[in-house]
Protein backbone atom coordinates (compact mmCIF):
# COMPACT_ATOMS: atom_id res chain seq x y z
CA UNK A 1 0.00 0.00 0.00
CA UNK A 2 2.73 2.53 1.05
CA UNK A 3 4.40 1.43 -2.14
CA UNK A 4 1.44 2.24 -4.62
CA UNK A 5 1.56 5.24 -2.98
CA UNK A 6 4.70 6.15 -3.56
CA UNK A 7 4.75 5.49 -6.64
CA UNK A 8 1.48 7.90 -6.89
CA UNK A 9 3.17 10.56 -6.07
CA UNK A 10 6.12 10.65 -7.87
CA UNK A 11 4.45 9.47 -11.26
CA UNK A 12 2.20 13.14 -9.98
CA UNK A 13 5.51 14.82 -9.49
CA UNK A 14 7.02 13.58 -12.92
CA UNK A 15 4.11 14.79 -14.66
CA UNK A 16 3.77 18.59 -13.42
CA UNK A 17 7.50 19.01 -13.69
CA UNK A 18 7.10 17.94 -17.80
CA UNK A 19 4.32 20.13 -17.90
CA UNK A 20 6.47 23.33 -16.73
CA UNK A 21 8.87 24.41 -19.20
CA UNK A 22 10.83 27.05 -19.60
CA UNK A 23 10.46 29.98 -22.01
CA UNK A 24 13.99 32.49 -22.86
CA UNK A 25 13.23 36.01 -22.40
CA UNK A 26 16.50 37.48 -22.44
CA UNK A 27 15.18 41.22 -22.58
CA UNK A 28 16.11 44.71 -20.83
CA UNK A 29 13.27 45.89 -18.66
CA UNK A 30 12.90 49.45 -20.02
CA UNK A 31 13.50 48.06 -23.64
CA UNK A 32 9.66 49.64 -24.41
CA UNK A 33 11.03 53.44 -23.04
CA UNK A 34 14.10 52.28 -25.82
CA UNK A 35 11.87 52.30 -28.71
CA UNK A 36 9.70 55.17 -27.86
CA UNK A 37 12.95 57.02 -27.64
CA UNK A 38 14.54 56.12 -30.89
CA UNK A 39 11.28 57.09 -32.26
CA UNK A 40 11.44 60.07 -30.76
CA UNK A 41 14.79 60.37 -31.82
CA UNK A 42 13.85 60.31 -35.11
CA UNK A 43 11.15 62.46 -35.07
CA UNK A 44 13.22 65.34 -33.82
CA UNK A 45 15.73 64.79 -36.99
CA UNK A 46 13.02 64.81 -39.39
CA UNK A 47 11.72 68.22 -37.98
CA UNK A 48 15.35 69.50 -37.97
CA UNK A 49 15.07 70.27 -33.87
CA UNK A 50 17.51 70.03 -31.37
CA UNK A 51 16.61 68.45 -28.36
CA UNK A 52 18.90 68.77 -24.88
CA UNK A 53 17.33 66.95 -21.51
CA UNK A 54 18.80 68.86 -18.36
CA UNK A 55 18.72 66.74 -15.44
CA UNK A 56 20.01 67.28 -11.59
CA UNK A 57 19.34 67.64 -7.96
CA UNK A 58 16.16 69.67 -6.44
CA UNK A 59 17.46 73.31 -6.23
CA UNK A 60 20.62 72.96 -8.06
CA UNK A 61 18.69 76.05 -10.22
CA UNK A 62 17.43 74.19 -13.58
CA UNK A 63 14.93 76.12 -14.35
CA UNK A 64 16.45 79.67 -13.70
CA UNK A 65 19.54 78.16 -16.01
CA UNK A 66 17.20 77.54 -18.51
CA UNK A 67 14.92 80.63 -17.98
CA UNK A 68 18.34 82.75 -18.26
CA UNK A 69 19.49 81.09 -21.24
CA UNK A 70 16.29 81.12 -23.27
CA UNK A 71 15.78 84.98 -22.79
CA UNK A 72 19.39 85.99 -23.61
CA UNK A 73 19.51 83.57 -26.82
CA UNK A 74 15.74 84.71 -27.28
CA UNK A 75 16.39 86.86 -30.35
CA UNK A 76 15.17 84.73 -33.72
CA UNK A 77 15.66 81.63 -31.71
CA UNK A 78 12.49 79.55 -31.78
CA UNK A 79 12.57 77.27 -28.50
CA UNK A 80 9.99 75.17 -27.01
CA UNK A 81 10.54 73.67 -23.23
CA UNK A 82 8.99 70.53 -21.64
CA UNK A 83 8.51 70.88 -18.18
CA UNK A 84 8.73 67.80 -16.24
CA UNK A 85 7.12 68.60 -12.71
CA UNK A 86 6.11 66.75 -9.68
CA UNK A 87 3.01 68.34 -8.66
CA UNK A 88 3.03 72.23 -9.66
CA UNK A 89 3.35 74.00 -12.85
CA UNK A 90 5.49 77.02 -11.27
CA UNK A 91 8.47 75.90 -13.47
CA UNK A 92 6.55 76.49 -16.29
CA UNK A 93 5.23 79.67 -15.41
CA UNK A 94 9.05 81.17 -14.88
CA UNK A 95 10.44 79.33 -18.40
CA UNK A 96 7.21 81.53 -20.30
CA UNK A 97 8.09 84.46 -19.29
CA UNK A 98 11.27 83.86 -21.28
CA UNK A 99 9.61 83.59 -24.41
CA UNK A 100 9.76 80.05 -24.85
CA UNK A 101 6.42 77.91 -25.77
CA UNK A 102 6.09 75.44 -22.74
CA UNK A 103 4.46 72.14 -22.36
CA UNK A 104 4.34 71.01 -19.00
CA UNK A 105 4.23 67.26 -17.50
CA UNK A 106 2.69 66.95 -14.26
CA UNK A 107 4.03 63.19 -13.09
CA UNK A 108 1.76 63.40 -10.48
CA UNK A 109 4.54 62.00 -8.24
CA UNK A 110 6.67 59.53 -10.63
CA UNK A 111 10.33 60.26 -10.14
CA UNK A 112 11.14 60.82 -13.81
CA UNK A 113 10.27 61.52 -17.52
CA UNK A 114 9.35 58.48 -20.11
CA UNK A 115 9.67 58.57 -23.80
CA UNK A 116 5.97 58.25 -23.87
CA UNK A 117 5.44 61.19 -22.36
CA UNK A 118 7.67 63.24 -24.17
CA UNK A 119 6.12 62.33 -27.55
CA UNK A 120 2.86 63.13 -26.28
CA UNK A 121 4.14 66.93 -24.79
CA UNK A 122 5.88 67.38 -27.87
CA UNK A 123 2.91 66.99 -30.14
CA UNK A 124 1.48 69.95 -28.53
CA UNK A 125 4.40 71.90 -29.34
CA UNK A 126 4.23 72.15 -33.02
CA UNK A 127 7.63 70.63 -33.37
CA UNK A 128 8.30 71.51 -36.85
CA UNK A 129 8.33 75.69 -36.38
CA UNK A 130 11.06 74.68 -33.22
CA UNK A 131 15.27 74.96 -33.80
CA UNK A 132 15.73 73.51 -30.19
CA UNK A 133 13.65 71.74 -27.71
CA UNK A 134 14.79 71.18 -24.21
CA UNK A 135 13.40 68.81 -21.58
CA UNK A 136 14.07 70.00 -17.77
CA UNK A 137 13.42 66.52 -16.03
CA UNK A 138 12.26 66.05 -12.48
CA UNK A 139 14.77 66.61 -10.08
CA UNK A 140 16.29 63.54 -9.17
CA UNK A 141 19.83 62.21 -10.03
CA UNK A 142 18.49 58.44 -9.88
CA UNK A 143 15.86 57.32 -11.76
CA UNK A 144 15.92 59.93 -14.84
CA UNK A 145 19.62 58.47 -15.42
CA UNK A 146 17.74 55.38 -16.66
CA UNK A 147 15.20 56.71 -19.03
CA UNK A 148 16.73 57.92 -22.37
CA UNK A 149 14.23 60.62 -23.70
CA UNK A 150 15.35 60.54 -27.36
CA UNK A 151 17.13 63.89 -26.83
CA UNK A 152 20.79 64.75 -29.03
CA UNK A 153 22.29 65.33 -25.33
CA UNK A 154 22.51 65.66 -21.83
CA UNK A 155 23.24 68.10 -19.39
CA UNK A 156 23.65 67.53 -15.89
CA UNK A 157 23.56 70.71 -13.49
CA UNK A 158 25.95 70.47 -10.13
CA UNK A 159 25.12 73.52 -7.80
CA UNK A 160 28.16 74.82 -5.37
CA UNK A 161 25.98 74.09 -2.56
CA UNK A 162 25.76 70.54 -3.08
CA UNK A 163 29.36 69.36 -2.37
CA UNK A 164 32.15 68.33 -4.92
CA UNK A 165 31.62 64.54 -4.36
CA UNK A 166 28.16 64.18 -5.62
CA UNK A 167 29.64 62.62 -9.43
CA UNK A 168 31.24 60.41 -7.40
CA UNK A 169 27.73 59.17 -5.72
CA UNK A 170 25.83 59.12 -8.71
CA UNK A 171 28.04 58.56 -11.19
CA UNK A 172 25.93 56.92 -13.49
CA UNK A 173 23.57 60.06 -13.80
CA UNK A 174 27.17 62.09 -14.14
CA UNK A 175 28.69 59.25 -17.05
CA UNK A 176 25.67 59.99 -19.04
CA UNK A 177 26.04 63.51 -19.22
CA UNK A 178 27.71 65.42 -21.99
CA UNK A 179 27.50 68.64 -20.53
CA UNK A 180 27.99 69.25 -16.67
CA UNK A 181 27.32 73.04 -15.55
CA UNK A 182 28.29 73.92 -12.37
CA UNK A 183 25.86 76.20 -11.30
CA UNK A 184 25.53 78.70 -8.71
CA UNK A 185 29.63 79.63 -8.87
CA UNK A 186 28.95 83.27 -7.18
CA UNK A 187 28.39 81.78 -4.16
CA UNK A 188 30.97 79.40 -4.19
CA UNK A 189 33.88 81.03 -1.58
CA UNK A 190 30.99 81.43 1.39
CA UNK A 191 29.75 77.68 0.78
CA UNK A 192 33.65 76.37 1.03
CA UNK A 193 33.03 74.68 -2.61
CA UNK A 194 36.14 72.73 -3.48
CA UNK A 195 36.44 74.01 -6.93
CA UNK A 196 39.37 71.49 -7.90
CA UNK A 197 38.35 68.45 -6.22
CA UNK A 198 34.71 69.05 -8.12
CA UNK A 199 36.63 69.31 -11.27
CA UNK A 200 38.57 66.20 -10.47
CA UNK A 201 35.86 64.16 -9.62
CA UNK A 202 33.69 65.54 -13.04
CA UNK A 203 36.47 64.66 -14.89
CA UNK A 204 37.00 61.08 -13.45
CA UNK A 205 33.27 60.12 -13.72
CA UNK A 206 33.01 61.28 -17.12
CA UNK A 207 36.09 62.10 -18.99
CA UNK A 208 34.71 63.63 -22.31
CA UNK A 209 31.99 65.72 -20.65
CA UNK A 210 32.03 69.80 -21.72
CA UNK A 211 31.72 71.72 -18.37
CA UNK A 212 31.03 75.26 -17.56
CA UNK A 213 31.27 77.09 -14.57
CA UNK A 214 28.18 79.46 -14.34
CA UNK A 215 26.04 81.84 -12.95
CA UNK A 216 22.80 81.62 -13.54
CA UNK A 217 21.56 84.05 -11.11
CA UNK A 218 23.80 86.56 -12.36
CA UNK A 219 25.24 85.51 -15.48
CA UNK A 220 28.57 84.55 -14.93
CA UNK A 221 30.15 82.25 -17.24
CA UNK A 222 26.89 81.56 -19.58
CA UNK A 223 28.98 82.85 -22.72
CA UNK A 224 30.91 79.82 -22.98
CA UNK A 225 27.73 77.57 -22.56
CA UNK A 226 25.89 79.89 -25.10
CA UNK A 227 28.83 79.27 -27.25
CA UNK A 228 28.15 75.41 -27.34
CA UNK A 229 24.76 75.57 -27.61
CA UNK A 230 25.17 77.98 -30.87
CA UNK A 231 27.20 75.28 -32.13
CA UNK A 232 25.47 72.52 -31.91
CA UNK A 233 22.18 74.40 -33.09
CA UNK A 234 24.41 75.12 -36.41
CA UNK B 1 7.77 54.99 -7.40
CA UNK B 2 10.31 53.82 -10.21
CA UNK B 3 9.88 50.34 -9.02
CA UNK B 4 5.90 50.35 -9.65
CA UNK B 5 6.49 51.13 -13.36
CA UNK B 6 9.09 48.53 -14.05
CA UNK B 7 6.83 45.71 -12.18
CA UNK B 8 4.15 46.53 -14.39
CA UNK B 9 6.83 46.51 -17.56
CA UNK B 10 7.68 43.00 -16.39
CA UNK B 11 4.21 41.84 -15.79
CA UNK B 12 3.64 43.05 -19.84
CA UNK B 13 6.87 41.43 -21.25
CA UNK B 14 5.96 38.45 -19.73
CA UNK B 15 2.46 37.94 -20.33
CA UNK B 16 3.62 38.69 -24.14
CA UNK B 17 5.81 35.93 -24.25
CA UNK B 18 3.21 33.71 -21.94
CA UNK B 19 1.00 34.19 -24.29
CA UNK B 20 2.89 33.58 -27.64
CA UNK B 21 3.62 30.36 -26.42
CA UNK B 22 0.37 28.63 -25.42
CA UNK B 23 1.20 29.03 -21.57
CA UNK B 24 -2.00 29.09 -19.25
CA UNK B 25 0.37 30.59 -16.52
CA UNK B 26 3.70 31.92 -15.30
CA UNK B 27 5.35 30.25 -12.44
CA UNK B 28 8.46 32.09 -12.23
CA UNK B 29 9.77 35.17 -13.56
CA UNK B 30 13.66 35.09 -13.36
CA UNK B 31 15.27 38.38 -13.77
CA UNK B 32 19.03 39.74 -13.40
CA UNK B 33 19.47 42.96 -11.69
CA UNK B 34 22.88 45.18 -11.57
CA UNK B 35 23.90 47.10 -8.09
CA UNK B 36 23.66 50.31 -10.33
CA UNK B 37 20.37 49.67 -11.76
CA UNK B 38 18.92 51.91 -9.70
CA UNK B 39 16.38 49.27 -8.14
CA UNK B 40 15.76 48.82 -4.83
CA UNK B 41 15.28 44.98 -4.22
CA UNK B 42 12.51 44.94 -1.55
CA UNK B 43 10.13 47.63 -3.30
CA UNK B 44 10.56 46.17 -6.74
CA UNK B 45 8.80 42.77 -4.78
CA UNK B 46 6.26 44.84 -3.15
CA UNK B 47 5.54 46.31 -6.82
CA UNK B 48 5.19 43.29 -8.25
CA UNK B 49 2.90 41.47 -5.85
CA UNK B 50 0.41 44.31 -6.70
CA UNK B 51 1.13 44.52 -10.38
CA UNK B 52 0.70 40.85 -11.17
CA UNK B 53 -2.84 40.55 -9.87
CA UNK B 54 -5.61 39.43 -12.25
CA UNK B 55 -3.05 38.77 -15.13
CA UNK B 56 -1.50 35.31 -16.01
CA UNK B 57 1.79 35.80 -13.43
CA UNK B 58 -0.92 36.37 -10.49
CA UNK B 59 0.71 33.40 -8.76
CA UNK B 60 4.24 33.94 -10.11
CA UNK B 61 7.09 34.31 -7.40
CA UNK B 62 10.63 36.37 -8.89
CA UNK B 63 13.69 34.69 -8.75
CA UNK B 64 16.13 37.06 -9.11
CA UNK B 65 20.18 37.03 -10.15
CA UNK B 66 21.93 39.55 -8.66
CA UNK B 67 24.96 41.45 -10.06
CA UNK B 68 27.49 42.94 -8.27
CA UNK B 69 28.88 46.14 -9.18
CA UNK B 70 32.59 45.63 -10.49
CA UNK B 71 34.62 48.57 -11.60
CA UNK B 72 38.14 48.51 -13.16
CA UNK B 73 41.44 50.41 -12.35
CA UNK B 74 43.68 50.73 -15.43
CA UNK B 75 45.95 51.72 -13.53
CA UNK B 76 46.44 49.11 -11.71
CA UNK B 77 45.14 46.50 -14.09
CA UNK B 78 43.12 45.34 -11.30
CA UNK B 79 38.88 44.25 -11.06
CA UNK B 80 37.49 44.96 -8.21
CA UNK B 81 34.02 45.21 -6.77
CA UNK B 82 32.07 48.22 -5.08
CA UNK B 83 29.90 46.56 -2.05
CA UNK B 84 27.73 50.47 -1.44
CA UNK B 85 25.29 50.71 -4.15
CA UNK B 86 25.78 54.47 -4.50
CA UNK B 87 29.50 53.78 -3.27
CA UNK B 88 32.48 55.68 -4.38
CA UNK B 89 34.74 53.66 -6.76
CA UNK B 90 37.68 53.89 -4.96
CA UNK B 91 40.93 51.37 -6.20
CA UNK B 92 41.56 49.38 -3.28
CA UNK B 93 45.36 49.46 -4.34
CA UNK B 94 45.81 52.98 -5.52
CA UNK B 95 42.84 54.78 -3.69
CA UNK B 96 42.08 56.47 -7.32
CA UNK B 97 38.61 56.79 -8.67
CA UNK B 98 37.67 54.65 -11.10
CA UNK B 99 34.91 55.34 -13.79
CA UNK B 100 35.35 52.22 -15.95
CA UNK B 101 32.40 50.13 -14.54
CA UNK B 102 32.44 46.41 -15.93
CA UNK B 103 29.02 45.48 -14.84
CA UNK B 104 26.34 46.45 -12.52
CA UNK B 105 23.66 48.53 -14.80
CA UNK B 106 22.04 45.05 -15.95
CA UNK B 107 17.94 45.58 -15.65
CA UNK B 108 16.43 42.08 -17.65
CA UNK B 109 14.01 39.68 -17.67
CA UNK B 110 16.01 36.22 -18.24
CA UNK B 111 13.60 33.48 -18.55
CA UNK B 112 9.79 32.39 -17.43
CA UNK B 113 8.80 29.50 -15.93
CA UNK B 114 5.40 28.82 -17.14
CA UNK B 115 2.69 25.94 -17.73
Amino acid sequence: MTDVREIGLSVLSDAKETRSRVIQVEKGLISRNQELAEQNRQWFKVSNTLVFNVLSSPGSGKTTFLARTLSDLNNGLKAGVIVGDLATDNDAERIRASGAKTAQITTGGVCHLEADMIAKAAANLDLAGLELLVIENVGNLVCPASYDLGEDFRVVILAVTEGEDKPLKYPKMFKTADVVIINKIDIAEVVGFDREAALKNIRNVTPGAKIFEVSAHTGKGMEGWYGYLKRRLV
Amino acid sequence: MHEVGIAHNIVDIAEDYARREGAESIRTVALRIGAMAGVVPEALEFAFETAKAGTLAATATLDVEYVPLLCFCADCQLEFEIKDRFGIALCPHCSEPSADIRQGFELELRYLEVV
